[in-house]
């Protein structure tokens, strides 16, 4: 059995560990009501993006010439995906769940005898790729110095994405990225960004005749690149949510755990301080004994 | 009858502005700029880099915008925008920012037609804010 001495230390050594916890719980749980606001009054602006695509993309014409970012270029060959994780850690399952969904993509499409091209963004995520998928991965990113969630970074990756696609280095991108329910549950996302899915109806999408200047296809291939950025940044607004919620029920669960152990700590240090003391009245009333 | 229709700009990390009450827009279109008066018809365009003007029943308000499309149907407008500033209150230095990183676009040579003059465009709009 472990000393007095030593159980004290490891009782507070475990008490000043809760209180890290539950201060990162506290700051989590901060952050988050920002993370939710700014992801929710993000939506409108994608939605009306994805609706004004839609409604193009079904008065388009002539399919043959659409815009490449829009059909594809007719091969599935080289699968990029956009791994979207975390900077720090101590979050729960966050970055793990979304390695996972991803690994999955990954063993796909390896056994089907395509090429796959990794981007992470986030360190946590490259860190639990590295090893397996190293040589796949062309590009790192991270956003470690930007307080919030903004925009310009979500452009700096969509352009990357768009320039190697002018280069014509993929077919296919996906990216991934956790989708905010609620505290508790964080649903992990693949999500094709090129080409488009439009099968899916506009809403409202009447037969409405637009007015268009200049042409569809011109204002569509100078929306689709922005509608990358913008599919970007809403999984980025969405993965910084997800972040702080899932790392507020981790901190949560870690501060309960850490006040089990004390307790148990606590009642092991009393036991063994009790039985010191009976030891030591043994040993006296013996010893008075044998006098 | 009343001439007033709704108006909302949102940029991507929130919704900016939504007005109930005015009257026309003018927006700096690609091909030249647009007024909008109610019961327009139908129309989807994008912005190049310019001001955009809103008179309402309260009053004028001129914004600048870097980039954008609209959307224009059943008596509602849309802007969605990249980047949006309020000339009332506008901060020199930003301008001169946006102006600086416009001017160093510009002098790389690997840059399309198109861009050349959207960029020549942001620099002529700024210069006059100022």
């Amino acid at each position: 059995m472990a000393s007095l001495d030593d159980l004290k230390k490891r009782i507070s050594s475990v008490k000043s560990t809760q209180k890290i916890t539950k201060a990162m719980k506290m700051v989590a749980a901060a952050k988050l009501r920002r993370a939710q606001e700014s992801a929710e009054k993000g939506r409108p602006y994608s939605e009306k993006m994805n609706n004004i695509i839609l409604n193009l993309s079904n008065g388009i014409s002539d399919i043959e010439n659409a815009p490449k970012l829009l059909s594809g270029t007719g091969e599935d060959k080289v699968h990029l995906c956009v791994v979207m994780t975390s900077d720090r850690g101590l979050c729960g399952g966050f970055n793990t769940n979304i390695i996972k969904k991803a690994k999955i993509f990954f063993q796909k499409i390896l056994g089907d005898g395509k090429t796959l091209k990794i981007i992470t963004v986030g360190s946590k995520g490259y860190d639990q790729l590295k090893r397996v998928y190293g040589d796949n991965i062309i590009e790192r990113i991270s956003f470690k110095d930007s307080k919030n969630v903004n925009y310009f970074d979500a452009d700096k990756v969509g352009k990357i994405v768009i320039e190697k696609f002018e280069k014509k280095e993929f077919d296919v991108c996906t990216i991934f990225y956790n989708q905010f329910k609620n505290v508790i549950t964080q649903i992990p996302q693949e999500q094709q960004i090129i080409p488009l899915n439009t099968s899916e109806k506009a809403e409202n999408s009447s037969e409405d005749n637009y007015e268009f200047e200049p042409e569809e296809d011109e204002i569509l291939s100078n929306l689709l690149p922005k509608n990358i950025s913008t599919q970007i940044f809403k999984a980025m607004l969405e993965n910084s949510a997800s972040e702080q919620g899932s790392r507020m029920s981790a901190m949560d669960n870690a501060t309960r755990n850490a006040g089990e152990m004390v307790d148990k700590l606590t009642i092991e240090y009393n036991r063994s301080r009790q039985a010191a003391i009976t030891k030591e009245l043994i040993e006296i009333i013996s010893g008075a004994e044998s006098l | 009858m009343s001439e007033e229709y709704s108006l909302e700009i949102v940029n991507p990390e929130k919704s900016f502005l939504s007005k109930d009450d005015v009257t026309e827009v003018v927006v700096p279109a690609f091909e030249g700029e647009i007024g909008i008066l109610k019961d327009h018809i139908s129309i989807i365009s994008f912005l190049k880099p310019g001001i955009i003007k809103i008179f309402s029943k309260s009053g004028e308000d001129s914004y600048y915008v870097n980039d954008g499309i609209i959307e224009f149907k059943n008596n509602n407008l849309s802007i969605l925008t990249s980047l949006i500033l309020n000339l009332k209150h506008i901060d020199k230095e930003k301008i001169l920012e946006i102006k600086k990183s416009a001017e160093e676009e510009l002098s790389k040579s690997e840059i399309s037609d198109q861009e050349k003059y959207l960029l020549d465009q942001k620099i002529e709009v700024l210069k006059s804010i100022n």
